[in-house]
């Protein structure tokens, strides 16, 4: 715990789950600026779980959760929106609004009471819009959007909210390959360049082995987490599913079916 | 959130709009006052006939403002109950509100008859009817509420709606049964739905529960504008769900029940005005939406109430019916147009 103030997010034996039903626990990890991390597991393990923890959109049954040194308990829901914004499986109710309209309200926590946009606050949904290549689709209604467009606005309204964390359940579902690595990468250059902490949960393994700067592995034991290289070379990822199936390969990093 | 200046010609021409509503239902009536003389009466000029000035200013004009609080607030309601339950359909009468506020009504209008043993209920005054509506439709949009916190289906949530209201008529009816025909009788012209004969204090207390009800309406904007992304993403961004959840229950309520109160259950403004304003305001912003959909009920109003009127003749047809034959062909046209149900 002694550098609990430089991590961003961290979390000590933590247990996730729904009322006396515990999900997983042991959920061990701490995140600095900067960094990209995905979830992964197998189905129904918890990774929608832990995001929904980590979001405070239910309560974890033990264990600590730290938002920049500050237990994520003790925060007010407008200190919270300042530190932490989330990109959600479920769409957005109103898919009547355009991408504009949808990005501005990542400002809302900064506006005064009626939601007045500042200049300062236009820049901050200018230079989203930019990042994630939407200038052209700016007054777009989202109902009038593809899978990709409309997860790509999600996470720029995610930015606009300019948190040093963002949380993203799933945010590669539905998408084809190229729109998948498309999402990662952007994501990637925006805990970067940016120094955003991004945590998201996926099935993309192979993907997010690539890509990601650290893993947590959600396997119902021990949750290891680390750097995945590191992963890798401690075999971590063969216990993931069962072998008889499929098989990791610890050269290309990826997983073949067993003919 | 975008551009808010491209809708100002709008809101001149809405206003516009509003004023010549306006002048239009006070020049119409049963007994014939000509426009011009109507013109110059509001200028404060005096009028050839006595009478004229005392139907424009004692009837008329009382009448033309209780219409257009009444279109504004309950298309204001509407707009409410749509955002609070991201459903399109979404209104004060279809959800059974203005079913629950009725039965907040009957129960004291005819249940006071039916207890009358109890010799201090039988007092029935202005303050003690909207009360009774506002709880009886408070009780409605609680219940809906909860209701629709299980069942997100668009289509099952209008049908307990309307099962609310079968359950509410079929308790006023019971209630009808058994009370005095003098009772009965104004509780039926009250649900004819009408929008004059509002006495100046009956007016002055709708004109405060309406007030009220915009004032908590203005404060719940932003928090409006995040639910349309859900309720997650709203808490997310900062909005404490409880309280503004329960602001707006209270505004919609207020509105819908006050309104209801003193006008009768008025059908079809609440559901059919956001989707109308939407044609000509086409944003989803609260602080765009709020104003245009309050300006856009109120001439809606006073324009179902001149054709109540039915120009120079003493017949006044039921508000009501005029209200439910502009509203159901846009419901109608809703559930064809389904990109339009995309709200």
């Amino acid at each position: 715990m002694e550098n609990v103030e430089k991590h961003i997010l961290s979390t000590k034996e933590l247990t996730i789950g729904y009322g006396v039903k515990v999900v997983a626990e042991h959920i061990n990890f701490s995140l600095e600026a900067g960094t990209l991390c995905g979830i992964v597991g197998a189905n129904g393990i918890g990774k929608s779980t832990l995001l929904r923890t980590l979001g405070s959109f239910q309560p974890k049954l033990e264990g600590r959760i730290y938002l920049k040194g500050k237990a994520l308990e003790d925060h007010s829901p407008s200190e919270m929106a300042q530190k932490l914004s989330v990109v959600l499986t479920e769409p957005p109710a109103s898919k009547n609004l355009t991408v504009q309209e949808l990005i501005a309200l990542g400002r809302q926590p900064y506006t005064n009471w009626l939601g007045s946009l500042t200049a300062s606050d236009k820049e901050h949904i200018n230079q989203s819009i930019n990042a994630f290549l939407l200038n052209d689709l700016r007054n777009v209604k989202c109902h009038e959007l593809s899978d990709g467009q409309l997860q790509r606005v999600l996470i720029a309204r995610a930015m606009a909210q300019d948190t040093p964390l963002i949380l993203l359940d799933e945010p590669t579902t539905h998408l084809d390959l190229y729109h998948k690595v498309q999402i990662l990468k952007l994501l990637q250059q925006l805990a970067h360049e940016n120094q955003k902490t991004i945590v998201f949960t996926t099935h993309e393994i192979d993907l997010a082995i690539q890509l990601c700067d650290k893993t947590l592995i959600l396997d119902g034991v021990n949750n290891p987490f680390g750097a995945p290289c590191e992963l890798i070379e401690q075999h971590h990822f063969e216990r993931l599913f069962p072998s008889e199936m499929i098989q990791f390969d610890a050269k290309t990093g990826t997983f073949k079916v067993n003919k | 959130m975008s551009h808010p200046r491209s809708y100002r010609l709008s809101f001149v021409l809405i206003s516009v709009a509003l004023c010549l509503a306006l002048v239009l239902n006070i020049s119409s009536g049963s007994v014939s006052i000509p426009f011009f003389a109507t013109l110059s009466g509001l200028m404060g000029k005096p009028l050839e006939v006595s009478s004229w000035e005392y139907i424009l200013w004692d009837y008329r004009v009382p009448k033309a403002f209780t219409a257009l609080l009444v279109g504004g607030g309950l298309s204001l309601s509407g707009l409410l109950m749509q955002t609070l339950f991201r459903n399109p359909l979404a209104g004060p009468f279809v959800l059974g509100i203005s079913s629950g506020a009725s039965l907040g009504a009957a129960l004291l209008l005819m249940g006071t008859s039916f207890l009358s043993s109890f010799a201090s209920l039988s007092f029935v005054g202005d303050v003690s009817l909207a009360i009774a509506a506002s709880l009886g439709s408070f009780l409605v949009l609680a219940v809906v509420l909860a209701v629709a916190q299980r069942i997100r289906d668009t289509m099952a949530l209008l049908v307990i709606g309307l099962m609310f209201g079968s359950i509410t008529s079929a308790l006023v009816s019971v209630l009808a049964y058994f009370t005095s025909a003098e009772s009965l009788q104004r509780f039926i012209f009250w649900s004819f739905g009408s929008v004059g004969n509002l006495s100046s204090q009956q007016l002055s207390l709708l004109t405060g529960i309406v007030l009220l009800g915009v004032l908590l309406c203005i404060l719940s904007i932003k928090a409006l504008n995040a639910f349309l992304l859900g309720e997650h993403y709203a808490q997310s961004l900062g909005v404490s769900l409880r309280k503004s959840r329960w602001i707006i229950i209270i505004a919609a309520g207020l509105l819908a029940g006050g309104i209801t109160a003193f006008a009768g259950p008025i059908v079809f403004i609440g559901l059919a005005v956001p989707h109308l304003t939407r044609q000509i305001f086409d944003t989803m912003e609260h602080r765009i939406l709020v104003p245009a959909v309050f300006l856009y009920g109120a001439i809606l109003m006073l324009l179902c109430d001149t054709f109540a009127q039915l120009p120079n003749s003493v017949n006044v047809l039921p508000i009501n019916a005029i209200t439910s034959l502009v509203g159901a062909p846009v419901v109608i046209w809703l559930l064809v147009r389904k990109r339009k149900m995309i709200f």
